[in-house]
């Protein structure tokens, strides 16, 4: 029918389902590997893993990063090394949660959480300092005021650390090569990375759980 | 006897009653329609791109006109220091006056039965009158007129906002009102050659009888889609949104204008769609024709002809969902070798027609001369679009 064919499609489209996901009333599930705020993990003795080497500063396309590194006290020593973070803010108004600081990171220090719904009212609650981004005993990240937590956001830590660590190349799938996390203990990697045809295929698009 | 019985019997208080009645009521009640009819149109076109659409303020989204037009009354008014102070001021509101004005010559209701005396009045306080607010001897001319005022409101727009996209979208306007006006003209004429008045309330009546007698069916059909086409140009509504054509203009005549003023253009664009709708159903549809069930007799032909209306306000956001925008020169093609030449050539014929039945003339001499005339003009014609043509090529290849 020429022009008339378009009209047919659009009228058709009437009677089509919606695939919009009303987001603040209902909300997708996030995969692992979410980029949302960051943590800075500790060790499994509680020791910070942050030695202030300031990559992730020197990697930030947005250069929102702002660390100092200083010798670590020798009497109650930081981070097992000899130098530690001892000035670590993040400008999450400059932030465009690219992750490529948790690549560069050589000690798995900084990681994204799943977190990404806060809302500051000032400038200075954008800034987040070394306080607010360290894991608490738990190994959880500590809830700000301005965030909207929910129930499971606040777990999975390090998806995107564990997907592109040097060991976490597909070729040595199932082989661990980062260290433990207060709270965590060592984690697994993540599964289907590579194609294997014995194992079934993530074909529903959701990441496989930990 | 012409015109509304209201004033057969001199003008007393209770008439200028009647009369300020109707115009509140229709002011209201299409104040009230275009408000749902923005709401109508985005609901509808999301729903033909696979959205949802509007949907917080107020049951599916019913209200969010409304939010609009309270926001818009509390946005910063501005006048960029280059825009004729007057005119910019002036120029909403021949847009929004023009398009209330056209309305009123449309006939809402009322039973149309060949009964004289009675065709399609309804009593109101005791008072034969016609569910118009004005059915003025020039009738469908009034239309026209508004709408050929209209595109003042566009052009005074663009020109006094002292910026160059308002005025490329304001030239854009004029040269596409002028040329599809003549084809929108020449369809109504086609109308008024067969309804043999002016007034819309006797083109109404004329077509009261049944599909067989409304005038889409008796003018040929072609008078209808001329007008369609030609009407969707006038409203300046996709596909022939050139006159605010966002990737290429920011916004056309209106890019300067915010707050209110802006709120008003809009308000006219959609105001007109409506009436244009109407005048569609009045012209071609019988108005408020339809069968009548039982209860009230004088409800069930403004039903009716709501109905109607909303079929074309639905057809005129399915065009908008659909068509691609037309290039400048494919719209002036369209409207100067197609539409014209096509409503003209109709035009001629119906003329021809109805010369012959009321002169007895010879049917066959009659269309032979017919034919003929039509050959005739059909080769100068495309002779002429053909020499155009290549004088075209001749420059782009000169260029």
């Amino acid at each position: 029918m020429g022009y008339l064919d378009g009209f047919k499609i659009t009228f058709g489209k009437l009677f089509e389902e919606r695939v919009t996901t009303e987001y603040p009333k209902e909300k997708r599930e996030k995969p692992d590997r979410f980029h949302g705020r960051h943590v800075l993990n500790r060790y499994e003795d509680g020791m910070e893993k942050c030695i202030g080497c300031e990559l992730c500063a020197g990697v930030c396309p947005a250069k929102c990063i702002y660390v100092r590194g200083a010798d670590n006290p020798e009497e109650a020593p930081v981070s097992p090394g000899e130098r530690y973070g001892f000035v670590y803010e993040i400008n999450y108004l400059r932030c465009i949660h690219c992750d490529l600081c948790v690549e560069a990171c050589p000690t798995e220090a900084i990681t994204e959480s799943k977190l990404f719904e806060f809302s500051f009212d000032n400038r200075s609650d954008a800034i987040y300092t070394k306080d607010e981004l360290v894991v608490d005993d738990q190994g959880l990240p500590q809830k700000q005021p301005w965030e909207l937590w929910h129930v499971g956001d606040d777990l999975k830590t390090s998806g995107w650390m564990r997907a592109t660590a040097s060991s976490g190349n597909p070729a040595y799938e199932n082989r661990v090569g980062w260290s433990g996390e207060l709270g965590y203990g060592v984690r697994e990697p993540e599964r289907g990375q590579q194609f294997d045809e014995s194992e079934p295929q993530n074909v529903d698009g959701k990441d496989d759980q930990d | 006897m012409t015109g509304d019985p209201l004033f057969h019997d001199g003008v007393d208080l209770v008439d200028i009653g009647i009369m300020g009645l109707k115009v509140v009521v229709a002011f209201g009640f299409l104040l009230v329609a275009t408000m749902f009819m923005v709401w109508f149109e985005r609901k509808l076109i999301s729903d033909m791109q696979n959205r949802i659409g509007p949907n917080v303020a107020g049951p599916w989204g019913l209200l969010q006109t409304f939010a609009d037009g309270v926001k818009f009354f509390f946005k910063e008014d501005l006048r960029p220091e280059n825009a004729d102070p007057l005119v910019f001021r002036l120029a909403p509101y021949i847009s929004a006056v023009t398009a209330f004005l056209s309305f009123a010559i449309v006939p809402v209701g009322g039973v149309f039965k060949d009964v004289p005396g009675t065709t399609g009045t309804v009593n109101i306080f005791g008072r034969e009158t016609f569910l118009q607010v004005a059915d003025p001897p020039i009738g469908i001319l009034l239309l026209l007129a508004m709408s050929s005022i209209a595109v003042y409101g566009i052009m005074l727009a663009g020109w006094s906002s002292g910026s160059k996209y308002p005025l490329i979208g304001s030239v854009r306007a004029s040269a596409q009102a002028i040329s599809y006006e003549a084809a929108l003209g020449m369809s109504v004429v086609a109308v008024v050659i067969l309804a043999g008045t002016l007034s819309t309330h006797d083109i109404v009546a004329r077509q009261a009888g049944g599909i067989n007698t409304w005038f889409l069916v008796t003018s040929g059909v072609i008078p209808f889609i001329v007008f369609l086409i030609a009407a969707t140009a006038e409203l300046n509504r996709p596909p022939f949104d050139l006159v605010e054509a966002e990737q290429e203009l920011v916004g056309g005549f209106h890019t300067e204008y915010s707050s209110i003023r802006f709120a008003l253009f809009f308000l006219a664009e959609f105001m007109n769609v409506i009436t244009m709708s109407a005048i569609m159903v009045t012209l071609f549809f019988g108005g408020p024709a339809g069968p009548i069930f039982f209860g009230l007799t004088w409800f069930w032909p403004t039903i009716w002809f709501m109905s109607k209306v909303m079929v074309f306000l639905f057809i005129f956001v399915w065009f908008r969902a659909t068509l691609p925008r037309l290039r400048y020169d494919q719209l002036m093609d369209l409207g100067w070798k197609v539409l014209i030449p096509l409503s003209l050539f109709w035009l001629m014929f119906i003329s021809l027609k109805e010369l012959r039945a009321s002169n007895d003339w010879n049917w066959i001499a009659t269309y032979a001369a017919a034919a003929g005339g039509l050959l005739l003009g059909g080769t100068l014609l495309i002779t002429a679009l053909r020499a155009g043509d290549r004088a075209y090529q001749k420059d782009s290849e000169d260029a």
